[in-house]
């Protein structure tokens, strides 16, 4: 059954344009544990997917390994058609990649405002386009403004959560990798995050959205892929499944 | 108690306070060699045993800049700058393949590099000590010293480039990228910042100020191949004491061990007055072996 749905909604049919993201047979080994079995999956432009999948199925070493943070054995990373495997992350990063990860890692020392600087302080970056990005980010996130001259390691987790999605807009990025952003927030937060997500959505942003939060991730995104064991094993559009679907049941059910 | 206020009234107020000018003067160069440590040491982990050698390369290239154009000033900032681009390659050549491995392998590394800038600086020059005139002739009457001014000078220099450098690290577009690096390196290079560059350039800059000290000190002390050693041991010492990779805690503790050394040669010979170097140390590493001048570890 699986199979049949997942053919069904083939996003990319021969002929149609060139992903912004492709992984292509992606394996991935942390010393010697092998993490990724095969990994392949695809991003089109603007699009919002999901990444679901139990703790420890290699979620996260999947948007590392775009990111250039981890090193596949094998397997290909492209955007958008050039192969970019074993490039360093901070390239990645000019190529149009941004990672929010789990522990958002913002730079606990540097104030918010240098926090953010650390993202538009690059080479094309004019006073009226720096500006330009700061108002987005601050009507995007008002608190942030408040708090420019506060050192990051002072915000609440769900500014900081906040910090880090603005970090990563500083760099006007074409998909944003976003590890599982509701983790530890209260469920006001939560629903903000879904928030920014459909803003970011239609700012026209790719997300590759790593979640364990089903609702939210089948509401917020357009297609979802299942990784078990370290490879993808369902995909669908996300309209065709619900919570208590049971392929969602089989592969994240408690 | 009697017996400890009955010392102190025993020292002469003039004499403490040449002493406690001395002090400072000292303070200040250590603590320009110090910062230069201790920001590698923050931002790569790396323990540059070749920081000495840099130094003293600084001061040879001021003996030869001095013997050729006769200016110190051109001899101070070309040495810089000469021995910044001297250090970016060593980075590049000895610690950038190093990254990421064990920190034994770069100390390995920079001990090696210091032994051949030594041996090169002995082949090259020779034994003999060289000397850069003082450039300020002048002194002024210290109560019943002649005090050069070329050594309070130096003081102010050196913590005119400490400022100067602080302000970089706190405003300048490559300090917020040294000290996004320095607080979490995978993620500064998410976010784009080329961070082999930041080493390459931190390494860079902290050769520059090791090299300015150098061709500072060199009118007081003369140049020799061995230079280095006594001052980066000193460093060393004030790099533990202030706290490994803590800017602000290095200039403090650099202040602190020259004044308490300064002040223990009034009762002591100079070669001995360093034994209060290292009880500072032993008693830091005691009781607070994150470093003198760190309210919290981080």
């Amino acid at each position: 059954m699986s199979t049949a749905l997942a053919e069904a909604v083939t996003p990319f049919p021969a002929g149609s344009a060139e992903p912004l993201v492709r992984l292509d047979g992606i394996h991935t080994f942390y010393g010697k544990s092998h993490i990724l079995h095969g990994v392949s999956l695809t991003v089109a432009p603007g699009e919002v997917v999901g990444l679901l999948g139990r703790n420890g199925v290699g979620k996260s070493t999947t948007l590392k390994t775009i990111m250039g943070l981890v090193r596949p054995s094998q397997g290909t990373v492209r955007i958008n058609g050039q192969v970019t495997t074993g490039l360093p992350p901070h390239k990645m990063a000019r190529l149009g990649i941004a990672y929010v990860p789990e522990d958002r890692r913002i730079f606990r020392a540097l104030t918010v405002m240098e926090n953010l600087r650390t993202g538009f302080d690059r080479a094309g970056v004019t006073d009226e386009k720096r500006q330009t990005l700061l108002d987005k980010v601050f009507k995007f996130f008002p608190v942030l403004a408040e708090r420019r001259n506060q050192a990051g390691g002072t915000l609440s987790g769900g500014e900081q959560q906040m910090l880090a999605i603005a970090r990563a807009m500083m760099l006007e990025p074409k998909v944003i990798l976003l590890d599982e952003p509701t983790e530890g927030l209260m469920p006001r937060m939560v629903s903000q995050i879904h928030t920014i997500i459909d803003m970011l959505h239609a700012e026209g942003v790719a997300i590759l959205l790593v979640e364990q939060n089903v609702p939210l991730t089948l509401a917020a995104s357009e297609r979802l892929y299942i990784i078990e064991k370290g490879a993808v094993r369902y995909e669908c559009a996300s309209r065709d499944v619900d919570a208590n679907h049971p392929v969602i049941r089989q592969y994240l059910g408690v | 108690m009697d017996a400890l206020s009955h010392f102190l009234h025993s020292v002469p107020l003039d004499l403490f306070i040449i002493q406690t000018v001395n002090g400072i003067v000292a303070g200040m160069i250590l603590a320009l060699v110090a910062s230069g440590l201790t920001l590698i040491f923050g931002i790569m982990d790396v323990v540059n045993f070749a920081h000495g050698e840099l130094f003293m390369l600084g001061a040879y290239i001021g003996v030869v800049i001095v013997a050729m154009t006769g200016s110190f000033w051109l001899a101070l900032t070309a040495s810089a700058l000469i021995v910044a681009l001297i250090g970016a390659g060593l980075q590049i050549a000895t610690l950038r393949p190093l990254i990421g491995r064990d920190p034994l392998n770069t100390i390995l590394a920079t001990f090696g590099v210091s032994l051949i800038l030594q041996n090169f600086a002995l082949w090259e020059f020779g034994p003999t000590v060289r000397r850069i005139p003082e450039p300020l002739g002048t002194s002024f009457t210290l109560f019943y010293l002649q005090y050069p001014w070329y050594r309070l000078f130096i003081a102010v220099l050196s913590a005119a480039i400490i400022i100067g450098f602080w302000l970089f690290l706190k405003h300048g577009k490559f300090g917020v990228w040294i000290r996004a690096t320095a607080q979490d390196r995978i993620m500064a290079q998410a976010m784009g910042i080329p961070v082999p560059l930041v080493y390459t350039g931190v390494f860079a800059i902290g050769a520059a100020m090791a090299a300015a000290s150098g061709v500072l000190f060199a009118p007081l002390v003369g140049v020799s191949h061995t230079m280095g050693l006594d001052w980066v041991l000193k460093a060393f010492i004030v790099v533990v004491v202030g706290g490994m990779g803590n800017l602000a805690g290095s200039i403090a503790a650099a202040i602190f061990i020259s004044l308490l050394e300064s002040y223990a040669t009034i009762w002591v010979d100079p070669s001995q007055a360093v034994i209060v170097s290292f009880v500072v140390l032993i008693l830091t590493l005691l009781f607070r072996p994150t470093g003198l001048f760190v309210s919290t570890p981080k």
